[in-house]
């Protein structure tokens, strides 16, 4: 395997100073515990926003940190979620005394971590909340799993809660507005080869070149099914409609946000072509693509493949979408 | 090794452990690799080094204290779903010991049932989830069982190894109902759990300290 790290156990360290180095004005980070905050945090009276997640999964979610989006971000090891004490100094650097939120993706360390770290701040009175997202529509829901997956909804929770803590809103008001998010948004992967986690220098798993993982986690867990390679235009379909099902069918209706994001190695020409068929495939089932986002902003590595999200959107949630952003990933309106 | 289990018994099973892990890390990515990120080995291996330097730069003066520095080195430094759950079962473990100088058969089996039910709290499983926690309750039990009939402290950890042995080849037909595992729904049957692995490698540490 050619990659171009230095030493497989300074990838997450080196990526964090290149990162540092290169936006100054942005962001500040620190080490041991390791986060990332935005450079003017604390700010005084806003809610403040943490995320984090294990690495490898860049630009989220360091590269969220900034006006508009997340306050602070604690990046873990290689897809291995950051430990509760990352997260409570992040908490404790960034709170502005309005209380913070807690940006979690629905995987089992992820969400231990961020309880241990939510009982240790709450302890010590700061204000914390929690939304989970789990949004992946691979996973069977039942109650005898740990539940679904966090994915690309997670992004747009954090972009669309970033704009209303920018705004002023208040604790419970964000906490609503995320789990809206939530509520109103769905997504599905498909990979058609795997990530290489640099520690171990092999593939998370083998497919033929016939074959696919049809509903893929970022990790590079398996999915729904094994299926055969088919083009573009079909696996779009094929996702949009695992997403679209698991919405009730009433809501289907009206504009949506539409974020197809590449795993790492789609090139940004397939993401557009499918994000092509995405939003005719939309548009045949009635509903018009009002906002997209198509780029890689959730990664699994160098996974071969791609995301799609639909969030059903109103004026509220388009409006907090357009608000200003500038964070290393994300910046318009400023 | 004495009746009692004393603090440099406990910081030499760790050593034992982190030895063990490291020795063993391997495996344990690969049986992860199939059920879940591929990443236990790595971490847990990480983890312990840590913990083992935390041991050789101050060795602390009572079992619990022992726990209570490895429990929360592992909190720090491993992340993950292992890091979070291996960690609350020492710091359990820890509160459990209390400043005892050394903990009797009886004291260890207290304080193994106390570490048990915290990877239940911190994990929200229970039995039959297929996770590391079967393999915790299983050996917790039968130490009990061993120490209530009489056996000593060696004898007692040494069931709790047999049980812990036993326990991971009977999981593997299971289908993973709580952790990674678990959203490969059916595809998790025929495979060996990662972190019931680790825990087994554990209390078979902790048998063979005991024999030490």
């Amino acid at each position: 395997m050619k990659r171009l790290y230095n030493e497989p156990d300074a990838v997450v360290d080196e990526a964090l100073q290149g990162l540092a180095l290169v936006h100054p004005e942005l962001l500040r980070v620190t080490y041991r515990p390791t986060y990332v905050t935005r450079a003017d945090a604390p700010v005084r009276g806003r809610v403040a926003l943490v995320s984090g997640g294990g690495s490898g999964h860049e630009p989220m979610h360091t590269g969220f940190v900034g006006p508009g989006m997340l306050s602070a971000a604690c990046p873990g090891e290689v897809f291995t979620s950051p430990t509760a004490d990352q997260v409570e100094a992040a908490a404790r650097a960034v709170d502005g005394g309005a209380g913070v939120l807690l940006i979690v993706k629905n995987y089992s360390g992820d969400v231990m971590n961020f309880e241990m770290a939510a009982e240790l701040l709450a302890a010590d009175g700061v204000a914390t909340e929690t939304v989970l997202v789990a949004d992946d529509v691979a996973v069977e829901d039942s109650t005898y799993t740990s539940g679904r997956r966090g994915v690309g909804t997670t992004v747009l929770v954090e972009k669309i809660c970033g704009a209303a803590a920018e705004r002023g809103a208040d604790l419970a008001a964000v906490v609503a507005l995320g789990r809206k998010v939530c509520a109103r948004s769905r997504s599905l992967g498909l990979a058609l080869s795997a990530g290489t986690v640099p520690a171990t220098g092999r593939p998370g798993f083998e497919l033929a070149d016939d074959e696919i993982e049809f509903g893929v986690g970022i990790h590079g867990e398996p999915g729904r099914e094994r299926r055969p390679m088919e083009s573009a235009d079909a696996l779009t379909d094929r996702a949009l409609a695992a997403v679209l099902a698991d919405f009730d069918a009433a809501e289907l209706t009206g504009d949506v946000l539409l974020f197809v994001n590449g795993l790492g190695s789609a090139t940004p020409m397939e993401c557009a072509i499918v994000a092509r068929r995405a939003v005719r495939t939309l548009g045949d089932r009635g509903l018009r693509v009002a906002r997209s986002l198509v780029g890689q902003y959730m990664t699994s590595l160098d996974m071969l493949g791609v995301s799609l999200t639909v969030l059903l959107l109103d004026d509220d949630l388009a409006r907090l979408w357009d608000d200003p952003v500038e964070t290393a990933a994300l910046r318009w309106g400023r | 090794m004495g009746e009692d289990l004393t603090a440099a018994d406990v910081a030499a099973l760790f050593r034992r452990y982190a030895k063990a892990v490291a020795d063993g890390k391997d495996l344990l990515t690969e049986l992860d690799t199939a059920v879940g990120d591929g990443d236990h080995g790595t971490n847990l291996d990480r983890g312990m080094k840590a913990a083992v330097e935390a041991l050789d730069a101050d060795t602390p003066a009572t079992p619990g204290a022992v726990f209570n520095v490895v429990g929360r080195r592992l909190v720090s430094t491993v992340g993950g779903a292992s890091g979070a759950l291996y960690g609350t079962a020492f710091l359990r473990a820890a509160t459990a010991s209390g400043d005892a100088p050394a903990l009797s058969a009886e004291q260890v089996a207290a304080a193994l049932r106390q570490a048990t039910d915290g990877i239940a709290a911190r994990g929200k499983c229970a039995a039959g989830d297929k996770t590391m926690y079967d393999v915790w309750l299983a050996a917790t039990e039968a130490v009990e069982s061993a120490v209530a009939g009489g056996a000593g402290l060696a004898a007692g950890l040494a069931a709790g190894a047999v049980a812990a042995a036993e326990t991971v080849p009977r999981m593997v037909p299971w289908q993973a109902r709580r952790g990674r595992a678990s959203y490969l729904g059916e595809r998790s049957v025929g495979h060996r759990d990662p972190g019931a692995v680790s825990s087994q490698v554990l209390f078979e540490c902790l048998a063979a300290q005991a024999t030490a």
